[in-house]
């Protein structure tokens, strides 16, 4: 225990946040996206310490099985031929640098005011995989579907958009009024 | 320092580290991993929450804030999708992804 914290906490916040700091200032796109699967990881790793099973293992399948993946394909699919000039951070970095610094001071203002005079040692909560899925499937069922239909709707969209426009069948009134 | 605190400052740590992402990178997919690391950022919180939150109201079933973290990973996946495959969109049109010259949106 250091601060009150055990070593577990220590190690997983500083790994979340070293990941997040070198997806911020690396040069290479690739070393940026492989530095965000490092903080999805800390960060899938503080939920297990928070208790939360579901929701860790969730973000591992989700975050770093298809949200990483999906952004190196698009990382290797829009890079040019050849090495490009590259040039990282935009000209009003210094501006938006000052916006997050005082949006994390603010944040943190807030968290250390809050905080209640004596620790209270609330048991943890208990969510099974068995209750998860009961709550879901009965007094969260209308979410869960409207859920479902964003991300069928989402992916389809996505596909569309990012479809060759060529491949795109035109309807017969389009095809006709070009002629 | 309580556990809660820590975990918040370190979701607040995680959400600056985000914005500034967003806010001075020039390229459109660092642009969407800060807008994704903020996304994480609250999902850490809503979770923090509902590990040291009471739990002794009649009504709900202790299950409250995980739900909404769940939610929010699913919507946050959609997001990445969308905006990912506009970004692949933009740069066959354009040839690009660095949105100092990205100023017109019609192919």
């Amino acid at each position: 225990m250091i601060f009150g914290f055990s070593i577990a906490f220590l190690l997983t916040a500083a790994l979340t946040v070293a990941g997040a700091l070198a997806a911020a200032l690396l040069k290479n796109l690739v070393h940026c996206a492989l530095s965000l699967t490092v903080t999805f990881a800390g960060l899938a790793l503080l939920y297990l310490q928070l208790g939360a099973q579901f929701a860790g293992f969730a973000q591992i399948l989700v975050y770093i099985g298809a949200v990483a993946i999906l952004v190196v394909f698009a990382i290797l699919l829009t890079r040019g031929a050849g090495v490009p000039e590259y040039r990282g951070f935009s000209t009003s970095w210094l501006l938006g640098l000052v916006i997050a610094a005082a949006t994390f001071a603010l944040l943190g203002w807030a968290v250390i005011k809050s905080l209640p005079a004596k620790v209270v040692a609330s048991a943890a909560p208990a969510a099974t995989v068995q209750s998860i899925g009961a709550a879901l499937m009965s007094s969260y069922v209308l979410p869960l579907e409207i859920v479902a239909l964003l991300l069928t709707v989402a992916l389809i969209g996505a596909v569309i958009v990012a479809m060759p426009e060529s491949r795109i069948p035109k309807s017969g009134a389009d095809a006709g009024g070009g002629q | 320092m309580t556990p809660l605190a820590a975990f918040l400052i370190v979701a607040a740590l995680v959400f600056a580290i985000g914005l500034a992402i967003s806010l001075t990178r020039r390229n459109a997919i660092l642009v969407l991993i800060g807008i994704e690391l903020m996304l994480n950022a609250a999902n850490l919180n809503l979770i923090a929450f509902w590990r040291f939150g009471p739990h002794t109201s009649g009504h709900s079933d202790g299950l409250t804030g995980m739900m909404f973290a769940i939610f929010s990973i699913a919507v946050a996946a959609a997001e990445a999708a969308v905006g990912l495959g506009l970004v692949i969109a933009y740069h066959r049109h354009a040839k690009t992804t660095d949105l100092d010259a990205m100023t017109r949106m019609k192919g």
